[in-house]
């Protein structure tokens, strides 16, 4: 629209240049930090034009906290969850929308429950599985009287176990679930005519051959969009790798390694604080989130309104 | 709706199994096992667990160190969810008008969401350090008046700023995109009228993001319940003398820390409950998406 407001244009930048830059100073200030030494870090005031120690910084902390292997998982990890999410949300919306079934819409709901589960709210349980995710099938069995019956024909007791702690899968599969992506995807087949399905059908195509072959290039937006937002989330994990990883130097991820450089009197032991060296170990573990989020911002964007609630 | 369809109903089965699977083994599971927990006494190092009833409810609803967890619980969401979306409005509407420099703006109100939960706890940790921090300077001037690692109150402002500070790029996401999917032909109709720029704004944009905006309420408060655990973990564990102790984080420690299952357990279900009842309040209440056109 041709307006002509120069007094308002001027106040627009200015406010968002103080929005910008209420955003921006925190990072600036942990940046400067990563850039100094020990003692300029720890006066009063706080300095606010980087110094020359950053890369010094860096490398003390990446071999300090023992960032080589622990950024490998992390990548492992991320990739994994992207990859498996949306495997799993393209099969099972494959699944609700392309079969007549009477169990479409249970199925459908069952998935959707789990939006008001957060982890974090069923996180004892959930270490427990994580000991031995045969655990449920287990318990199943034991009070259906399978286990009795069992015993009885063979004289074999059934005791399954499954221990997920300190593994890659213990990492990675219960992070997999996702009822936003089945969502997404269920949204993305619906639009799919008949017509598609119906020519698929007598071209001879079989329902698997049809996702492969004429769903999945169709739905290249949809994964681009799922891949940005879940790598991200997945990077991001926290709570989860904090409880299933105890075994740091094999299995550690990064995000959770921000919890053992807070400088308190625990881990200084009453020395001078080490922010210079947290700061820049911040820094490093922030970065490829950060780039991932402005390098592919259109996709992530579109993942994040589409997939959300 | 859909005719066509494919016949082969074990290809159906097979390809739902391993989500179903998951969602039972790492979903309903616990959260069944949480409920049942919840009215058991578990010793931690097995022995068994006896049916109590209610009991476990009575002893967390009746300790005054919980409802202090709820109290901090919810000041922390209404003020955070307040101050994010008080910003990221103001910052959507004015971005909204794309003057020159408008891509530039976008990007740097969008990539903060990118920093995990503790990273950002982390950074600001530093940011509000009394010896060493932005605020240090006021140690100065006056000693002993800014640290919040031994005052409670200033310790929660911190906390409500860091998460505040990581919900208003998702907010901005989310109100920017409301606000382009308001036809252009309200605005330009209005602007005929004589509306300028901040009549129109008052009266036209802020009434069609009325959707959004509860929409994000509830999404806001939600994940402030649930996903704090990260900046409190890395801003504050929870101190000084439990004034930052969120709910979610006071699971984790009496969980894992204290070992007290029953009693993490309980305090799961009562926020699993609480979750539960903003998800429905949202999908009975809230309008899911916005469509003007």
């Amino acid at each position: 629209m041709i307006e002509r407001t120069p007094v308002l244009n001027i106040l627009t930048h200015f406010i968002l240049a103080v929005g910008f830059i209420l955003l921006f100073l925190p990072l600036w200030i942990a940046f400067v930090a990563a850039t100094h030494t020990i003692q300029a870090v720890n006066s009063a005031p706080v300095e606010l034009w980087p110094g020359n120690q950053l890369w010094v910084n860096m490398q003390e902390a990446w071999v300090k906290s023992d960032f080589g292997q622990k950024f490998v998982n992390t990548l492992i990890v991320a990739v994994a969850v992207v990859i498996g999410k949306i495997t799993i949300a393209a099969i099972t919306a494959f699944g609700i929308v392309f079969f007549n079934h009477r169990l479409r819409m249970v199925i459908f709901w069952l998935i959707f429950i789990t939006l008001m589960l957060p982890l974090e709210v069923r996180i004892v349980p959930t270490y427990a599985v994580a000991a031995n995710a045969l655990l449920p099938f287990q318990k199943l069995m034991d009070w259906t009287g399978l286990t009795w019956l069992i015993e009885s024909a063979s004289g074999i007791r059934v005791a399954m176990e499954w221990n997920l702690l300190n593994s890659y899968t213990g990492l990675i599969l219960p992070l997999i679930a996702t009822a936003t992506g089945t969502f997404l995807y269920r949204q993305f087949f619906l639009t799919i005519p008949d017509e598609l399905v119906e020519a698929a059908k007598m071209d001879g195509s079989g329902p698997l051959r049809f996702l492969w072959d004429i769903l999945i290039p169709l739905s290249r937006t949809n994964i681009a969009a799922l891949a940005t937002i879940m790598f991200v989330y997945a990077w991001n994990q926290y709570l989860w790798p904090l409880l299933v990883i105890t075994d740091r130097a094999n299995y550690g991820l990064v995000v959770v390694e921000l919890r053992t450089l807070v400088p308190d009197s625990l881990t200084t032991g009453g020395g001078t604080p080490t922010w210079h060296l947290a700061m820049a170990a911040t820094l490093m573990i922030m970065i490829p989130p950060i780039l991932v989020v402005i390098f592919m911002q259109r996709w992530f964007v579109r993942g994040l309104i589409n997939t959300d609630k | 709706m859909r005719r066509a369809y494919f016949k082969n109903n074990w290809i159906a089965a097979l390809v739902v199994a391993p989500q179903l699977i998951i969602i039972f083994v790492f979903f309903y599971w616990p959260a069944s096992q949480a409920i049942y927990w919840s009215l058991t006494l578990e010793q931690p190092w097995g022995g068994g667990n006896t049916w109590v009833g209610l009991e476990n409810f009575r002893t967390v609803l009746s300790d005054p160190v919980y409802w202090s967890s709820i109290r901090v619980s919810i000041i922390f969401a209404l003020a955070s969810t307040a101050l994010a979306m008080g910003m990221a409005m103001i910052l959507a509407l004015f971005a909204d008008r794309q003057l020159t420099g408008y891509r530039l703006y976008r990007v740097g109100m969008i990539w903060p969401y990118a920093i995990a939960a503790p990273a950002v706890g982390l950074a600001f940790r530093f940011v509000f350090n009394p010896n060493a921090g932005l605020f240090s300077f006021i140690n100065t001037i006056a000693p002993e008046t800014w640290n919040p690692t031994l005052n409670g109150t200033q310790a929660l402002i911190m906390v409500i700023i860091a998460g505040a500070w990581k919900l208003v790029s998702y907010n901005f996401i989310f109100f920017l995109a409301a606000l382009q999917s308001i036809p252009r032909s309200l605005t330009e109709a209005a602007a005929m009228d004589g509306a300028g720029v901040l009549r129109r704004m008052r009266d036209v944009q802020l009434p069609l993001l009325a959707p959004t905006f509860f929409f994000i309420l509830v999404i806001n408060i939600t994940d402030s319940f649930t996903d704090s655990f990260g900046i409190v973990d890395t801003l504050t564990g929870g101190g000084p003398a439990r004034a930052t102790d969120l709910m979610v984080y006071k699971i984790y420690s009496d969980g894992f820390r204290g070992f007290d299952y029953s009693g993490a357990a309980t305090q799961s279900v009562i926020l699993m409950g609480l979750v539960i009842a903003l998800t429905f309040i949202q999908f009975r209440y809230v309008e899911r998406r916005v469509h003007y056109t």
